[in-house]
């Protein structure tokens, strides 16, 4: 049971419960849409970037409790950082939930992401919490793919 | 019939595999209905295939060689009688259902379809039941169509009846459902399409393991189904297809052992089941689908069959009891299936909390997306039985259930 308290923390619930920044935009210079064909999740991102920053960043979807509460910590997180940082960010969350369970990670960048952390221990998890990433990843991509798929 | 005529704890000492623990509990196993687990003579068979008898088939004079073609072919013998075809020839193994289905397609249906005409097929089919017709339309210009059903999970007849008419080149549906565990009609259904002069497909892959099928009595044209459902290896299917129908198809894929003698003008094709068996076959798969289906005569489908009522019903009135849960299927006449959704949780963090108590079912969209949509879901929850599982297992998924709300609360 305590894997999974780990994994379902009061955030990642409530996060998912209320998401944040659960809109379409239609103003946005940069989106994608991402699906994971293994569970059906889908997930769309918009930002607004101006001068290498992301002013504005929102989401639409449906999936998990995972996949929803990321996208939503993300576009918290994710608002008004550079595009360059946004990347950077995206190392630091892609090694916390791909790290060996109970292996260190640097939190000092990821501030309420932290609550993700369980996601290590439940490997076929692992695509729902990084799908908005490399979502809003290929949205920044000029070279983009149509849709971003996690397989 | 009663639980107690079924010595359930027996049978699941034949299984290795269910003794085993998953994170410390005992691991409780309901998702055969995506791959049965398989007992010890069928593990056995395997192994001493390799060990003691491993050679090519049809073509050695040596001992080994003519052993191994013995088992292979006494296994035919066995898929035979388990479906009560008329004879070994109407017998062709092949990878599994989907590519029973692909054969039928790219040969039956590619003499039958052209521009107007049309394969009829169901809403709750399986993607192997929808994607080789849709592709065959595709090279033929022909069209599918699709059967509805109703918000129980149950063909609508008289739609059905409407679509089939001369344009129709052929009827292509499911036995059991796999998502809902809805059983069809399907005599019904090959007597109608019958008076059409259509012929009929029928995908067995669920059918089989739950149900005693007799495909003379049915009078399907072909019947196709999985060895790795049915208690037996992966890798290996069957497809059985009356005599008439085999006779007058092309082959579907060329090469050794399909054919009596070869120049670079011209191939005379082997006789049936060899036409449609091109290469080295899955030796192995085969015998131990031969093993498989000993056990489960052992067993007794009819038995089986009743128990795994048994624990259908009970399934049912224990998850109908729990406030916010959603059976998806209660098809009137169904097996082996409990597919559902609970309010304001996705299916796969069903998935996830269920297994950290050790119960393995499936979530997700099953392979059948466009029923999904007709239910307008993005996924379900899927338990699904075999005979080896217990009213305690039942038990346990329903209080796997009341934890996940506790997760989620």
């Amino acid at each position: 049971m305590s894997d999974l308290v780990e994994l379902y923390q009061e955030l990642v619930l409530d996060h998912n419960n209320r998401p944040r920044n659960k809109r379409a935009m239609d103003d946005a210079s940069n989106s994608a849409d991402g699906y994971n064909p293994l569970c059906g999740d889908q997930v769309s991102v918009f930002l607004k970037v101006e001068n290498g920053v992301i002013e504005d960043i929102s989401f639409e979807g449906v999936g998990c409790a995972i996949s929803q509460s990321s996208a939503s910590m993300m576009t918290q997180n994710v608002k008004g950082r550079s595009v360059e940082d946004a990347r950077e960010l995206f190392g630091v969350f892609h090694s916390m939930v791909t790290r060996e369970p109970g292996g260190d990670f640097d939190a000092s960048s990821l501030g309420e992401l932290e609550a993700l952390a369980g996601v290590c221990a439940f490997p076929n998890r692992i695509k729902c919490a990084s799908l908005a990433w490399h979502t809003m990843a290929a949205s920044l991509d000029p070279n983009k793919t149509e849709q971003v798929t996690t397989e | 019939m009663t639980t107690q005529s079924f010595d359930v704890q027996a049978v699941r000492r034949d299984f290795p595999i269910l003794s085993r623990e998953i994170g410390g509990k005992p691991l409780v196993y309901l998702d055969s209905a995506a791959t049965s687990q398989k007992p010890q003579v069928v593990i056995d068979a395997l192994a001493s295939y390799y060990s003691g008898m491993n050679a090519n088939i049809h073509r050695g004079v040596h001992t080994l060689s003519q052993e191994a073609t013995e088992a292979y072919e006494g296994a035919r013998g066995k898929v035979r009688q388990l479906i009560n075809a008329a004879e070994d020839a109407e017998i062709v193994f092949t990878r599994g259902t989907t590519e029973g289905i692909n054969l039928v397609a790219q040969t039956l249906g590619a003499q039958r379809l052209g521009p107007g005409g049309e394969v009829v097929i169901s809403n709750m089919e399986h993607h192997s039941n929808v994607v080789p017709w849709q592709i065959l339309c595709q090279q033929t210009g022909g069209r599918l169509r699709v059967a509805p059903i109703n918000d129980d999970g149950e063909l609508l007849m008289d739609e059905y009846e409407s679509l089939l008419g001369p344009q129709t080149a052929l009827v292509s549906i499911v036995h059991m459902s796999n998502a809902l565990g809805t059983i069809n009609p399907v005599k019904d259904i090959v007597a109608l399409a019958h008076s059409h002069g259509i012929p009929v497909l029928l995908d067995g892959a669920q059918a089989t393991p739950h149900l005693p099928v007799d495909v003379r009595d049915l009078d399907c044209d072909f019947y196709a189904f999985s060895g790795h459902k049915l208690f037996g290896p992966t890798g290996i299917g069957v497809l059985y297809g009356k005599r008439q129908w085999l006779e007058s198809m092309p082959p579907y894929q060329g090469g050794g052992e399909q054919i009596k003698s070869v120049t670079f003008e011209n191939t005379i094709y082997n006789d049936l089941p060899y036409k449609f068996e091109a290469g080295t076959p899955h030796i192995a798969g085969v015998i131990g689908l031969g093993a498989a289906i000993d056990y489960v005569n052992g067993i007794g489908l009819t038995r089986a069959a009743a128990y795994e009522h048994e624990l259908l019903e009970y399934g049912t009135e224990q998850l109908q009891g729990i406030e916010g849960l959603q059976l998806i299927g209660t098809a009137r006449h169904k097996a082996g299936v409990l597919s559902f959704v609970l309010d304001g949780i996705h299916p796969h963090d069903i998935g996830t909390v269920l297994d950290t108590q050790g119960i393995a079912i499936r979530t997700g969209h099953h392979c059948t997306q466009p029923l999904m949509q007709r239910f307008q879901i993005p996924a379900t929850a899927r338990a699904s039985f075999a005979f080896y599982n217990t009213k305690s297992e039942i038990d346990a998924l329903v209080e796997g259930i009341h934890k996940t709300f506790e997760v989620f609360s």
